[in-house]
């Protein structure tokens, strides 16, 4: 196991630039989720610590130890592949033991650590077959036990589970997690899922453009987003954004704060960081922290363009000020639609975005957890 | 009923008219090899006197027993399996080499590299002749079996290597990248992984470059003037001159040369019907 550290790290392709600097510690027996959308560098960044992408420039070292011109081979690490690229030519075990032979292995330890991945990932039966006599879940495990019998420094994971159906990518990431636990291996895990990575992640690292965004903890990416991108990349459904002007009477905010939206409705907020009046900014409100109101005396007018069931709750869809919104709902509202609803959001959790920097403005006293009036 | 009865009769007229052409096609490209097992067989006295007819009356293997036993031929043959199997060899190992490189590599100058190999191709190879007996003959490359093959080969390789890239091409980058994070060199990588995989790709390679060298009669008959470096399409023409167009036995030459032909596409064939990266990626 072993600590990896990105150090000003930068790719390009001819004149392309793909990677814009790139500073990333990650420390031994950690679970990093790189998440961005598509094309944004996750893959290239994950190679490059592979040893399968030449570095432009800047510095990736494993266990302190720079790796920039090693290849793959002396780097010590395992990957799991979207495609699983497994041998077509041989068999589960020997995709498995690959790894062990090339490094002269002896052949008992070989068997004992293949019988004892396969338990694991109830790969026991499948030995002896062909990959192409796998179905997709199966072959996905093969992929992973053919990371794990290695003992590598760190795992490195690329989609490992886009290419299966909703339940077994369910039911996988669970395992991966679950095995991450039993072997506290350092990982780095690329998605464009942002379920995975809320789900799997000890630390999520945001990314857009070749450009990392936000490193946090899951709650604290979802609870305290940097900027407009990661407010609306993390959580599903999305964050709602109604564009406005920054209302306060002075700069501290004691006397309150809100943000004028276009149709003239004022939503009240924390006092924002730096704020200033009649400053453009954008409002961000998840749709929890939406409610609608039982009657029309109190809240926004909004009207119901959709109600979407999902089981456990009912998503609403409306239009407020122009602008379509989510409301997320514990309740079963049985509203017509286009009939009007009145909406309130949770002062405390909403955010103020500067919409030209599109970067939060923190409020000046962050709210206590659990501390409602 | 009336509904399934016409599409059964659709569906009859579609593949019996599949089958009609397949089997037209067939015909026609299997006549010519009819017609040269039925001369070979003919006896002399009746090849001309019968007339046009499917059968000979009478069949013989005199034919066979002179060119093997009375001619040169068996010595031609012989130089024609070294050509062209070194050939083959040699080509496709060039080939596969610069097939990779071409098909996983981005360097500095494989558009020029590219663009050159396909204007090898574009010339009739009789405007050639000249300046590559120029090149061959103080080098004493002329009528030896080691310039043939090194012509040969050199004519060869630009498309060859097209096609060997194709058959790269066809095989998943992340195989032999899984390949290098398991321990590999890149060149282990190509051998252990690659290579196996594209069997299929280097068996039609083969094929392909040893019917060329095979049947090539220009530079054969061009730059080799000795009887001892003559390969067999040489050797063909010589039973022109020497028997006075003695077809029977040349159709009988003929025969006989088709069988290394035969053989090696027998042998390669599982290869070449060979999907082996099935499931290599998902599916
Ligand atoms: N060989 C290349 N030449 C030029 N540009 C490239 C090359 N490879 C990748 N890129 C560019 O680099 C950017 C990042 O690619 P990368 O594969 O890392 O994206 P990604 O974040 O993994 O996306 P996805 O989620 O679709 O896999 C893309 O915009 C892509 O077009
Ligand atoms: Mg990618």
């Amino acid at each position: 196991m072993a600590s990896i550290e990105i150090a000003n790290a930068r790719k390009s392709y001819g004149a392309v630039d793909v990677l814009h600097g790139i500073d990333l510690d990650i420390s031994d027996g950690e679970f990093i989720v790189l998440v961005g959308p598509s094309g944004c560098g996750k893959s290239t960044l994950l190679r490059m610590i592979a040893g399968l992408e030449d570095i432009t420039s800047g510095d990736i070292s494993i266990a302190g130890n720079v790796v920039n011109d090693l290849q793959p081979k002396d780097r010590d690490i395992a990957m799991v592949f979207q495609s699983y690229a497994l041998y077509p030519h041989m068999s589960v075990a020997e995709n498995m033991s690959y790894a062990l032979t090339l490094r002269k292995t002896a052949k008992e330890k070989i068997a004992d650590a293949i019988t004892n991945v396969a338990d694991i990932l109830g790969l026991s039966a499948l030995l002896e077959r062909r990959p192409k006599a796998l179905s997709g879940g199966q072959r996905q495990r093969v992929a992973m036990g053919r990371a794990i019998v290695r003992k590598p420094q760190a795992f490195l994971f690329d989609e490992p589970l886009s290419n299966l159906d909703a339940r077994l990518r369910e039911q996988m990431r669970t395992e991966i997690r679950k095995l991450h636990r039993r072997l506290g291996a350092t990982s780095v895990y690329v998605t464009h899922d942002q379920i995975e990575a809320m789900t799997m992640a000890d630390r999520i690292v945001a990314m857009h453009d070749g450009i990392i965004q936000q490193v946090g903890s899951p709650v604290e990416i979802y609870d305290h987003p940097a900027n407009i991108f990661v407010a609306s990349f993390i959580g599903s459904p999305a964050m709602n954004f109604l564009e406005g002007t920054y209302e306060t009477k002075d700069d501290n905010g004691a006397d309150g704060a809100g943000i004028r939206l276009s149709d003239g409705s004022l939503v009240a907020v924390l006092p924002a960081r730096g704020a200033t009046n009649n400053q453009a900014v954008t409002l961000g409100a998840r749709p929890e922290h939406i409610t609608i109101a039982p009657d029309a005396n109190s809240g926004l007018a909004a009207r119901i363009d959709l109600i979407e069931p999902m089981g456990l709750s009912t998503l609403v869809h409306a239009t407020l000020a122009g602008k379509p919104i989510k409301i997320f709902t514990m309740d079963r509202p049985d509203y017509a639609v286009d009939s009007t609803i009145h909406v309130s959001f949770d002062m405390e959790k909403v955010h103020v975005f500067d919409t030209k920097s599109e970067l939060r403005l923190p409020p000046v006293i962050e709210p206590h957890p659990g501390h409602r009036d | 009923m009336t509904l399934t009865g016409h599409t059964s009769t659709r569906k009859m007229l579609y593949w019996g008219s599949h089958y009609l052409m397949i089997a037209a096609f067939v015909i026609f490209a299997l006549f010519p090899l009819y017609w040269l097992l039925k001369v070979s067989v003919t006896p002399n006295d009746i090849l001309y006197t019968e007339g046009v007819r499917m059968w000979p009356s009478r069949t013989t293997w005199d034919n066979y027993t002179f060119v093997l036993t009375q001619s040169n031929f068996p010595h031609y043959f012989m130089n024609s399996v070294i050509v062209a199997g070194t050939t083959a060899a040699v080509t496709t190992v060039i080939a596969a080499l610069t097939g990779y490189a071409f098909s996983r590599f981005a360097f500095r100058g494989k558009v020029i590299i590219v663009a050159l190999m396909l204007i090898t191709q574009m010339f009739p190879l009789v405007m050639l002749i000249a300046p590559i007996f120029k090149i061959l003959a103080p080098l004493g490359l002329t009528d030896s079996l080691t310039g043939l093959i090194i012509v040969y080969t050199a004519f060869n390789v630009p498309f060859a290597t097209f096609l060997m890239q194709s058959f790269f091409d066809g095989i998943p980058k992340d195989l032999e990248e899984a390949a290098m994070i398991d321990g590999n060199t890149r060149f282990e990588a190509f051998r252990a992984i690659i290579l196996p995989l594209t069997l299929p790709g280097v068996a039609a390679t083969l094929g392909f470059v040893f019917t060329a060298a095979w049947s090539e009669l220009l530079f054969a008959l061009m730059l080799v003037s000795s009887e001892s470096a003559s390969t067999f399409p040489v050797g063909l023409l010589s039973f022109v001159s020497k028997f006075s167009v003695d077809f029977g036995q040349m159709m009988a030459a003929g025969v006989l040369a088709l069988i290394p032909a035969c053989l090696f596409f027998l042998l390669i064939q599982r290869y070449l019907v060979q999907g082996l990266t099935a499931g290599a990626v998902k599916g």
